[in-house]
């Protein structure tokens, strides 16, 4: 990890990449740099007084890796999962969390002008973890602080008083 | 100099030689890599981080050292380590003078540690010159810390001084052990300065241990001490450290201005330059020599007069090498004597000389290494399963030889996997076997008898567990012994047997790891620490259980004088002994009853450790129970089950009603197949009750390495980790423990 936050130092003040994933309709982009690998959704081991968006755990070659649904915790119409749901392993700050995503769209670079600033809106999401919108040709990416939103209390990824 | 190595086996002690090997390999490494780093030191730019790696290594062989009774390796290493001590705290500058009797420290403690390796035949290579030597150096830069030492004009060397120099031996050691000293102590900055006035009660409490006197520091958050004591810098700053963090206290002494030229000037001679080391003395050139070779080689003529008497003439006698050291130097020999005993030296160099020399038999790797290949084999062992699944639908006598290729594989990978997990676990015998000696040192100091018990020793806990757990072991049997115990008459008089017993023991419970230390001495005194609590302003009450009586002990700076007893108490420390616990998730509990003894339980999480687990399946689920602490299983009867009050059930096992615990509830599982019911009891046992668990089947016994599930989630209540099954999936492992406790409320 450190060489990957020295070059996410060096780059922070230009250009950043970003992995874009789909939920339903919308398409959400996080920093790539917090990204540890990405693989097809096994169903999870399920740990009681979860809250419903946590699917379980699952032995990542040997660590025990919590698996949130970000489909549930957005509140999308539906969330099958099939062959093409795919899980996006992260990796924050010593914290190695699982998201389940529709689908992963590609890698992409945004200059900081292709970035506008997130209105406010009432949704799902606490708005503090939206840190902008990406705009490329006619596509809107939703840019995630997913570090934010993954220790925000109400995921439940913490222990309380940590 | 004297040799305890021997006496292990004459007590009634385990026997410490099987852990010679580990201590040797330990301490060898710790010098090579104190000398890597001594070499690389640069002695204007040195930094804390080189200067504290070095302290350190210099502080684990004296540890090791004094453990194992290798007492001229521990009385070198001290001296090192003081010096160093100064130095990381900046008192002392490092110079070229200070390196070079650093590295010759330790080639001497390599090749003394190396006779010891070999069962101690051969000379001891002596070591009074080094250790007055570094004592100078560390003494001496007090005064001027800037340019130390190398300073003194190199004096000629006149015949007459070796008889001098002789007795100018002791002097420094006399200095730093018995002679009073005047100092001045300044604790601080502290967040709250009344924990340093708890210092000041240490000096009243403490026989002999000197006067102090509070100062005005002119700040709020510090205070500053006038002190006499006869003790040194390092017993004082042990004392402390029951109190403040060591590194807030800082000791100048305020007579060393006017000891140390004195001590200077009387063994000057042989030391003028610094980098002069008996080592490089070879050429015998009679008077000169013997002098410059000094008390060193007169120490070794001696012991050469005395005919070893002392190595073989020790086993058992803890107090011989003091009286050792004095005859040496008490018998001034002969020039002559003394120039053919640093000829000899040379060859003395012990490490080659007997043939039976144990090789390494072990190696050291890096914890991560071990943990990746942990990691691989576990992959590996899914793929196998994996491929164990899709073979079965083969056709045996079409692929007879690819499925006896796979059953072979299936069986090696087990094996594989077996011996990959075993690598990291070492037993708590380790950590027991430092005990027997340190109590019996302890035992004979204070007067008392002590009987030592371990049980459990070979519980396997893991390495970096095992070093960490140590030195908080070592204060709660230190305080059993020191404070629990009482003196032979007082238990005559209680009508308790002469020799108080301490047990030690270990066990695998609920998925943790618990160390007791248990004595039958006079136990806390509930009164006292009540009244004590209330003196100190804590919120307490009558009412309060006695556990929770006891928890007020962990308070910082709860001095414990007055606590049980009235010289000393029990609570020493022990806000540091549950801090250190605390930090690797543990949790101590107390329990006592006054008169008959304490019982301090220390529960440590598993965090890689391998249990014999029970796997039960509920619904579509599997968890896996420990099963230390299953007890028995059998099919329910529905006419064994009765309900009483708000639902909860009991059932009849033999004459004993027991709780029932449905998991199925517990855990929420999602039932699918309403075929299906739990109708399988599994009785467990934790904290001395027993429940009985309801499951829907009993799927099979098998070793589980336990994981940490709060790593990257959080805390889940009623587990106490996860494991990986054969298959890939985790599932997680039951807090038998706190499923009890459920019941309870």
């Amino acid at each position: 990890m450190g060489i990957m936050e020295k070059i996410g130092d060096a780059t922070s003040a230009g250009t950043r990449e970003y992995l874009t994933f789909r939920l339903d309709q919308e398409e959400y982009g996080i920093d790539i740099l917090k990204v540890q690998e990405i693989r097809g959704y096994e169903p999870p081991t399920r740990v009681a007084d979860a809250p419903p968006f946590i699917k379980g755990v699952v032995n990542l070659r040997g660590t025990i890796v919590p698996i949130v649904d970000m489909r549930l915790k957005f509140n999308c119409s539906k969330a099958d999962y099939d062959a093409f749901t795919v899980v996006i392993i992260l990796n924050l700050r010593q914290r190695i969390v699982g998201i389940v995503v529709d689908s992963v769209s590609d890698v992409m670079e945004l200059p900081p002008d292709s970035i506008k600033a997130a209105p406010d809106i009432d949704s799902m999401i606490d708005s503090g973890a939206v840190t902008g919108l990406g705009s490329l040709g006619d596509r809107m990416l939703i840019l995630l602080d997913i570090e934010r939103l993954m220790s925000a209390p109400d995921m439940g990824l913490e222990s309380p008083g940590e | 100099m004297a040799d305890t190595h021997q006496d292990s086996g004459s007590g009634g002690d385990i026997d410490l030689s099987q852990f010679y090997q580990i201590f040797f390999e330990e301490a060898g490494e710790n010098l090579d890599l104190m000398e890597q780093m001594l070499l690389n030191l640069n002695l204007e730019t040195a930094d804390d981080e080189e200067l504290n790696g070095i302290f350190r290594c210099a502080h684990s062989v004296k540890g090791g050292a004094a453990t194992f009774g290798f007492s001229d390796v521990a009385e070198l290493t001290h001296q090192m380590e003081s010096l160093l001590d100064r130095l990381r705290r900046h008192e002392l500058q490092p110079n070229a003078a200070m390196v070079d009797v650093l590295l010759e420290s330790a080639d001497a403690s390599r090749s003394l540690l190396a006779r010891h390796q070999s069962g101690d035949e051969g000379e001891a290579l002596p070591t009074t010159d080094l250790v007055r030597r570094i004592a100078e150096l560390a003494a001496g830069g007090g005064v001027v810390a800037a340019k130390p030492v190398v300073a003194p004009v190199p004096v000629p060397v006149a015949p007459p001084v070796a008889p001098v120099a002789a007795p100018a031996v002791v002097a420094p050691a006399a200095v730093a052990s018995n002679g009073s000293r005047a100092l001045e102590i300044r604790v601080g900055p502290l967040e709250r300065p009344t924990q340093a006035d708890a210092i000041q009660e240490l000096f009243r409490d403490i026989p002999g241990l000197g006067s102090i006197r509070a100062l005005d520091s002119g700040r709020s958050d510090t205070r500053l001490f006038a002190v006499e004591t006869a003790s040194s810098d390092d017993d004082l700053l042990d004392l402390f450290t029951f109190h403040v963090s060591r590194d807030q206290i800082q000791i100048s002494d305020k007579s060393a201005a006017a000891a140390a030229p004195a001590v200077a000037s009387l063994v000057n001679a042989p030391v003028a330059d610094p980098g002069y080391g008996f080592f490089d003395d070879l050429p015998p050139a009679a008077p000169a020599s013997a002098a410059a070779a000094g008390p060193a080689a007169v120490a070794v003529a001696a012991e050469a007069a005395a005919g070893f008497g002392f190595f073989d003439g020790a086993p058992g006698l803890p107090g011989t090498p003091a009286p050792a050291v004095a005859v040496a130097v008490a018998s001034p020999p002969p020039a002559s004597v003394a120039a053919s005993a640093s000829v000899a030296k040379p060859g003395v160099k012990p490490a080659a000389a007997p043939a039976a020399q144990p090789e390494a038999a072990t190696i050291r790797v890096a914890i991560s290494k071990v943990d990746q290949l942990i990691n691989l084999v576990g992959e590996l062992v899914i793929t196998q399963a994996m491929l164990a699944q899709n073979s079965r639908a083969l056709d045996p006598a079409v692929y007879q030889q690819l499925l006896t290729g796979l059953a072979d594989l299936d069986r090696n990978t087990r094996d594989l996997q077996e011996s990959v997990m075993s690598i990291r676990m070492i037993p708590m015998s380790i950590v027991f076997s430092r005990f027997p000696r340190m109590l019996r040192d302890l035992a004979g100091k204070l007067g008392k008898k002590v009987d030592f018990v371990t049980q459990g020793e070979a519980t396997e806990l893991d390495k970096g567990l095992v070093e960490k757990i140590t030195d908080p072991l070592t204060h709660l049997v230190r305080n059993s012994c020191d404070h629990g115990i009482e003196m032979p008459a007082e238990r005559l008089a209680a009508g308790k047997s002469e020799t108080g017993t301490i047990t030690l023991s270990a066990s695998h419970q609920g998925g943790s790891i618990v160390i007791e230390v248990r004595d039958d001495g006079k136990g806390l005194s509930r009164t006292k620490i009540l009244n004590k609590a209330r003196e100190r302003g804590l919120d307490v009450s009558d009412q309060m259980t006695d556990s929770e009586v006891w928890q007020l002990i962990f308070a910082p700076g709860f001095s414990t004088a007055e606590v049980v007893t009235d010289v000393s108490g029990r609570g020493v420390g022990m806000d540091v002994v549950k801090r250190n616990i605390a930090a690797l998730n543990g949790t101590v509990e107390i329990d006592s009853a006054e008169g008959y003894g304490m019982k301090v339980s220390v529960r440590l999480p598993l965090t890689l450790a391998i249990m014999d687990g029970m796997s039960v399946g509920v619904g579509e689920e599997v968890y896996i129970l420990p099963l230390s602490s299953v007890v028995e299983s059998f099919q329910v009867k529905a006419e064994a089950v009765s309900t009483v009050g708000q639902g909860s059930q009991l059932v009849k096992v033999r004459d004993e009603y027991m709780p029932v615990i449905e998991l199925e509830k517990v855990f929420q599982v999602p039932r699918f197949d309403f075929e299906k019911s739990s109708d399988i009891m599994v009785v467990v046992e934790a904290d001395g009750s027993r429940v009985v668990l309801l499951v829907d089947e009993l799927l099979g016994q098998q070793q589980v390495v336990v994981k940490n599930l709060e790593s990257n989630y959080r805390k889940v209540p009623n587990v106490s980790g996860a494991t990986i099954l054969g298959d890939g999936k985790v599932a997680l492992i039951l807090d038998t423990g706190a499923l009890v406790r459920r019941t309870r409320h």
